[in-house]
């Protein structure tokens, strides 16, 4: 009993050490200040305002909504098919070719980042649009290939064996029999992989120039000038819409499955 | 030729141990056959076989005088339950059993009338538009035979579909499968482990034991005249003695008593073997006559009906049950009688 106590109190401690930085950005959000400041003077929904009225803020964060949902549809057209065959087929090697699909969430960021742009900016001289889409494919890959590909191996074969007896053939068993029954380990993986996509930094600021700047980018070059709240209120609007997603995710396949 | 023919079929998965050797098949028409045996003998390798979701290494596989052993499996369109029935969640249970004929094209009020009549003829009409997750064990498995039937295959294959259920129940499903087979006249492969069930059910047995098959056979013809010591011993004989051949249904055991056997002794066998039932204890005869042996019991145990006997003999340890009539003791001298016309040689 006393050693739950003390455990729980341990828990505490972390979960306030995790947490309490977050409530301070939301309370500095409604500050009047013209700074960061805690505790506030005042309280103003101004910031929040001055948000939508930057004008590269607003850019960047259509450029990032649009790379991050765009690498997930790719990440998912690519990504579903070889979940599939890597759960189905008993390839040779196919253990080293899942770590090697998993490989981006081991390999650092920064060094993904810096790679692409070796590879593909300088070297293919491709544009940067194509250079970031590209790199938030890779981002994508791995959450996409870990989640519906748990979600397949969860899936009983023989109900893909009793559709070929019936008559489907490879393709069509795939279609209307695993499909249907994976779709909410696909949700899930479209949601995970977009925030991880829409939060990443490192590939983000190596494929980012002139007219293309993705907002955790925009974000971090704003700070190095100005240090007002609006800084803040960006951070609770991203904070929400995160929120908000995990929920639906909860909601759908449950987080346990897919951390 | 039979109407379905599998000829020295082998199949191995690693190349180097063969799970299927030279196994040969034939079934008539109309017949349900099953392919009992022990755990990993093959039963479910060679259903899959036939089914078209293996292909063997060796040999031919034929129905209605067609080679199919080339032909992939969503062509083959044979109707197969699995153990673990298989239904399609994300379907209802119409739409589960509308499945294979959707695919087939066929007009919606074909397949309307096709899924009526046999959502009726499984009693499963209430259910339709239920999913597979709100029935019991026994309504999915009538869901997924219903699902198999409904294309009208020309071949109905089924690996163990009554092992989830509980007792009463498999009974119960047993004879209701067998109905449907022979109402519908469906030549049909069953796999199972449970002797009474195969017994009850089939029309012949091809009892298998490591990627062989032992005996093929009706149910009774292997009940009685077990050809080999496997067969004879999956199928509770238990007693197995040591004899030396003297002439044709004469046999001599190490201790010099004379055997006969009036039930199979034409082949080149030596072993001979009796269920514990129908040895007898007996009383006034003499030990030294054709076809006994005396004997002290080393172990009772009660089973119920009856009690049976561990017996130490001359010949070896044998198992007897007797009921309760007379009761004997540990310790206790007796005389077995092994009648001739119960003794098997294998
Ligand atoms: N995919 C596979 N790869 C390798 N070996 C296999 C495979 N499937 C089955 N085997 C082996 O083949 C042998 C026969 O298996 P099979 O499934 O046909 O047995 P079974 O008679 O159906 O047994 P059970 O009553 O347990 O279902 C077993 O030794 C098994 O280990
Ligand atoms: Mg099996």
């Amino acid at each position: 009993m006393r050693k739950q106590i003390g455990l729980k109190i341990f828990a505490g401690l972390v979960f306030a050490f995790l947490f309490v930085p977050l409530l301070i950005i939301v309370v500095t959000s409604f500050g009047t200040n013209s700074t960061i400041q805690f505790p506030i003077q005042g309280f103003t929904l101004d910031w929040y305002g001055k948000v939508f009225e930057n004008q590269s803020f607003v850019n960047s964060f259509l450029l990032s909504l649009q790379i991050a949902f765009w690498g997930t549809v790719l990440a998912l057209l690519v990504g579903v098919p070889a979940a599939y065959s890597l759960a189905r087929h008993s390839i040779f090697g196919r253990n080293w070719i899942k770590s090697f699909f998993l490989s981006p969430t081991i390999v650092p960021g920064l060094v993904v980042g810096y790679s692409l742009y070796q590879f593909i900016v300088i070297q293919l001289q491709f544009p940067l649009i194509q250079g970031l889409l590209l790199g938030h494919f890779l981002i994508c890959l791995p959450y996409v290939i870990r989640v519906v590909g748990s979600t397949i191996e969860q899936l009983d074969g023989s109900i893909e064996e009793v559709s070929w007896t019936l008559g489907c053939t490879k393709l069509q068993a795939f279609m209307k029999v695993v499909l249907p029954n994976i779709t909410s380990g696909i949700f899930a993986s479209f949601m995970l992989a977009f925030i991880n996509s829409f939060n990443n930094i490192p590939v983000s600021q190596f494929l980012s120039g002139p007219g293309v700047t993705m907002l955790p980018t925009s974000l971090m070059n704003y700070i190095e000038y100005n240090y007002d709240p609006s800084v803040s209120a960006l951070s609770v609007i991203l904070m929400l819409g995160t929120v908000v997603l995990m929920f639906v995710i909860e909601k759908t396949l449950g987080l346990a499955s897919i951390s | 030729m039979s109407y379905v023919e599998l000829k020295d079929i082998r199949v191995s998965y690693d190349h180097k141990n063969d799970i299927l050797k030279d196994l040969n098949l034939s079934i008539e028409k109309g017949e349900l056959v099953s392919l009992l045996g022990p755990s990993g003998c093959g039963k479910t390798t060679t259903l899959r076989v036939i089914a078209g979701l293996i292909n063997p290494n060796d040999g031919e596989f034929l129905v209605d005088s067609q080679n199919l052993t080339k032909v992939p499996v969503h062509k083959r369109k044979f109707g197969m339950v699995f153990q673990s029935y298989a239904l399609f969640p994300h379907l209802t249970i119409r739409e589960n059993v509308a499945f294979g004929l959707k695919l087939r094209k066929e007009k919606k009020n074909v397949i309307d009338q096709k899924v009526k009549d046999i959502l009726a003829i499984t009693g499963l009409e209430e259910l339709g538009d239920r999913y597979p997750k709100q029935l019991s064990g026994g309504q999915r498995q009538r869901v997924a035979l219903a699902r198999a039937l409904v294309i009208e295959p020309k071949l109905l294959l089924l690996d163990e579909p009554l092992s989830n259920l509980d007792a009463k129940l498999r009974v119960a499903m047993r004879i209701e499968i067998k109905r449907i087979q022979s109402q519908l006249g469906i030549t049909s492969v069953f796999v199972t482990h449970d002797q009474e069930e195969c017994f009850s059910i089939s029309d012949k047995v091809a009892v298998m034991n490591k990627g062989i098959i032992e005996q093929f056979d009706t149910p009774e013809e292997i009940y009685k005249n077990p050809k080999t010591e496997f067969v004879a011993r999956f199928i509770g004989f238990e007693n197995f003695f040591q004899l030396t051949r003297v002439e044709e249904g004469k046999y001599k055991a190490g201790d010099g008593t004379i055997f006969l056997s009036t039930r199979q002794w034409e082949t080149d066998k030596r072993t001979g073997t009796i269920r514990p039932d129908d040895i007898d204890i007996v009383t006034g005869t003499e030990p030294n006559e054709n076809n006994t042996v005396s004997g002290t019991v080393k172990v009772r145990t009660f089973l119920g009906k009856s009690y049976q006997y561990e017996i130490e003999t001359p010949i070896g340890a044998l198992l007897v049950n007797e009921s309760d009539d007379v009761i004997y003791q540990v310790g206790d001298s007796v005389t077995l009688s092994i009648p001739a016309h119960k003794l098997i040689i294998v």
